[in-house]
């Protein structure tokens, strides 16, 4: 397929490649911080964790409206605070439901997974009913929107770009967060060892609803970003909880760095496979590589060495 | 909700009804109630359907929850629409229409099991329904069964024919072919890149317009790709198809996929004003998800746009607004979706009774003037002649009609050399 094209061409390919690459690398780590804080640190799988990205997205659509009607004069920079918005209803609906439903269910795994997907449906239903079944179309500002050309034919992605810087920041805040914060640290503690850390006077419950809920207050910052390459309807958190689960489960589910590993070998074998195959093809070869890593290694790219 | 429907909408019924029987030119003046007398329920309804002296039942048959609903919509708003106005002109032979709906929940097997419910426990005269190809394969089995009469509105992929049903939607010679040509003709294209959503619909039509790319117009398929239902990264394609340089990007997307596809090709620097792209499966219902800022340029190849500027659609879009609410959008589905009440009804009418094999039997031919498109008319096949449209998509989120055929185009479900 490479005969006709000019060495050139092909360099320029190749980066942008590398950078459709990057793109996805940096989807997958934001869909699934998240995520990896819930289930890693307190072992809950939350399935509603796609439907928490989708209430963000639906907060950056009313925010937009907001400023359209409203702040006409800002309207360009309307995306920053939509994000705090739905950092913060995405979050404050997760300490509600940690209160009212996850807190009863921390000896129940499973239960636990049954629970969020209940959660998940009635999360949906309720966008249909309030925002309608159909699609909304959430307008960026015009200058998120196009590419910048740095050669003639190497073009960037303005929100690429966008999305990019916001994944490096989130993720240096939860690192700092998790490694240098005393929360962090009462985190890890109430991981390693739940009863002996009650022992010591930390509060376990505190701990799990302040997690529980910045996990998905994450979630939700990560829908609002998504707002700019996918589509926000009330069933549009299915299209990612797979791919962040596998995100997830792949890179071993306690360890951030573990998340970041595996999004990267996950993004780099889809998006190159895309390229030489089709579609469908790349996914389902993805697919066969973390199955067979997974046979290799079944706690996951990164295990966190606990002493039981 | 009991506003008055343009007159011209009825004159297709009255026609139909003068022209149908001898017999009905001096009954089809008369008061709704006279007319029911002219045909006893004993004479019209010999198989035990839900018909009564006063009142006819038929069943809706959509996905109003699940992933579905987001497309299903319109046909439900739509089909309630027409038949409120066929009531408010008097109903089917003097019968009010009562509808019962039954939520397919977009889930294939609840469609089998509804359809089943409706046919058996309530003998509804008819169903408006279903949308997907598998909801309708689904609930084929079932309408053979127990003899119903489905009215199915979405263009989809043929190789199918059913007694027992009406497609009133394209099938994907109707779709596909006029396009290609038009696109060929108008703007020279030499290379096209098929690209399309993982399942029978993209695909079979896909294989349709390969075959007329191939060996009619003699020219150049230069990629051809699909991608899982929900897939959200399309930049690695739209780096082939910087490499690749087709003429015709050739989309057949759907669902959730096809919002992000127009958003990264925009981000991307592909500038639809410049670059031609031909889709088959974005309406107005789906730009409304994508952002007319984000596919302005694009050319859609439909039998239907909401602007479509003739007096039967004018009336079509005011009423729908003015039921559904100013912010509706009505796409090429909706339309169809639109036509199977009246298309039920005028049907009844010529045979003259409410029995399927009857209703089966007199559809070949059935014309219906007062469509939104334009003149469609029941092939023996039970497929609509329709014309073929091209339009061009606008920032505001609707099309341009910008070509349509000269004539109806015959519909094809098992096209010869395309297979």
């Amino acid at each position: 397929m490479f005969g006709d094209y000019s060495l050139a061409d092909l360099g320029s390919i190749l980066v942008m490649q590398g950078f459709a690459g990057l793109i996805l690398f940096s989807v997958f780590v934001l869909m699934a911080l998240g995520l990896a804080i819930i289930f890693g640190q307190m072992g809950v799988i939350n399935m509603a964790h796609g439907e928490f990205m989708i209430l963000g997205a639906y907060m950056t659509f009313l925010t937009s409206h907001v400023f359209q009607n409203y702040f006409q004069a800002y309207y360009a920079g309307y995306f920053f605070v939509a994000m705090l918005v739905a950092f913060i209803v995405s979050g404050a609906l997760g300490l509600i439901v940690e209160w009212g439903l996850i807190r009863f269910l921390y000896a129940r795994p499973l239960d636990t997974l049954l629970a969020t997907w209940g959660l998940s449906l009635i999360m949906q239903q309720a966008f249909r009913s309030i925002f309608g079944a159909r699609e909304v179309g959430v307008e960026l500002p015009q200058w998120m929107m196009g590419s910048l050309p740095v050669t003639d034919t190497i073009e960037v992605q303005i929100n690429g770009l966008f999305v990019m810087g916001l994944t490096l920041i989130i993720t240096g805040i939860i690192a700092l967060l998790l490694y240098r914060s005393r929360w962090g640290l009462q985190v890890r503690a109430v991981v390693t060892n739940r009863t002996m850390s009650g022992a010591v006077g930390i509060d376990t419950r505190r701990v799990d609803r302040l997690t529980f809920g910045l996990g998905c207050g994450i979630a939700g910052v990560a829908g609002s970003a998504f707002t700019m390459i996918g589509s926000t309807g009330p069933t549009a958190g299915q299209l990612y909880i797979v791919d962040t689960f596998l995100v997830v489960v792949f890179g071993g589910a306690q360890s951030l760095l573990g998340t970041i590993f595996s999004a990267l070998t996950i993004s780099q074998s889809q998006s190159t496979l895309e390229f030489f195959l089709t579609g469908s093809m790349a996914k389902v070869l993805t697919l066969l590589i973390v199955i067979g890593l997974l046979m290799l290694r079944p706690q996951g790219l990164f295990v966190l060495k606990v002493r039981r | 909700m009991s506003q008055k429907p343009p007159a011209d909408l009825f004159t297709p019924s009255r026609r139909q009804l003068l022209v149908g029987t001898a017999a009905l030119s001096a009954t089809a003046m008369l008061a709704p109630q006279a007319l029911a007398q002219a045909f006893p329920t004993a004479k019209v309804n010999t198989t035990g359907l839900a018909v009564t002296d006063t009142e006819v039942t038929v069943g809706i048959l959509h996905s109003v929850t699940g992933t579905m609903a987001i497309s299903e919509t319109g046909s439900v708003q739509a089909e309630k629409l027409a038949i409120e106005q066929i009531n408010a002109g008097g109903g089917v032979l003097g019968r009010k229409i009562k509808f019962i709906q039954e939520d397919g929940a977009s889930d294939w097997p609840t469609f089998a099991e509804k359809a089943k419910k409706l046919l058996v426990n309530d003998k509804v005269a008819s169903v408006m329904g279903c949308w997907t190809s598998a909801s309708r394969k689904a609930v084929l089995p079932v309408f053979e069964q127990y003899n119903g009469m489905l009215y199915y509105p979405t263009f989809y992929e043929g190789l199918e024919q059913s007694k027992n049903v009406i497609y009133t939607g394209q099938e994907a010679t109707q779709q596909i072919i006029a396009g290609l040509d038009w696109v060929a003709k108008e703007k020279g294209a030499k290379t096209f890149y098929l690209l399309g959503s993982d399942y029978i619909w993209p695909r079979t039509s896909n294989k349709i317009a390969r075959k007329h790319i191939e060996n009619h117009l003699k020219t150049k398929v230069v990629g051809e790709e699909y991608f899982p239902l929900g897939h959200t990264q399309f930049n690695s394609v739209i780096n082939k198809i910087k490499l690749t340089k087709p003429d015709v990007i050739y989309a057949i997307i759907v669902g959730g996929s096809n919002v992000a596809f127009y958003k990264q090709l925009k981000a991307a620097g592909i500038d639809l004003k410049k670059q031609t792209l031909l889709t088959i499966s974005v309406t107005e219902d789906e730009i409304d998800g994508i952002g007319g800022e984000n596919i302005v340029g694009a050319y859609a190849c439909m039998k239907y746009f909401q602007s479509l500027d003739n007096p039967n659609n004018k009336a079509f879009v005011t009423a729908f607004k003015k039921m559904w609410g100013e912010k509706t959008v009505i796409g090429d589905v909706t339309q169809a979706a639109y036509l199977g009440p009246w298309l039920w009804k005028l049907t009844v009418e010529k045979a003259g009774s409410f029995d399927i094999d009857k209703i089966a039997a007199a559809s070949p031919d059935v014309e219906f003037k007062g469509a939104p498109e334009g003149y469609v008319k029941i092939h023996a096949n039970h497929h609509l002649w329709s014309k073929t449209r091209v339009g061009r998509a606008r920032a505001d989120g609707q099309y341009d009609m910008i070509y349509e055929t000269a004539s109806l185009v015959e519909p094809d479900p098992f096209p010869k050399g395309y297979q």
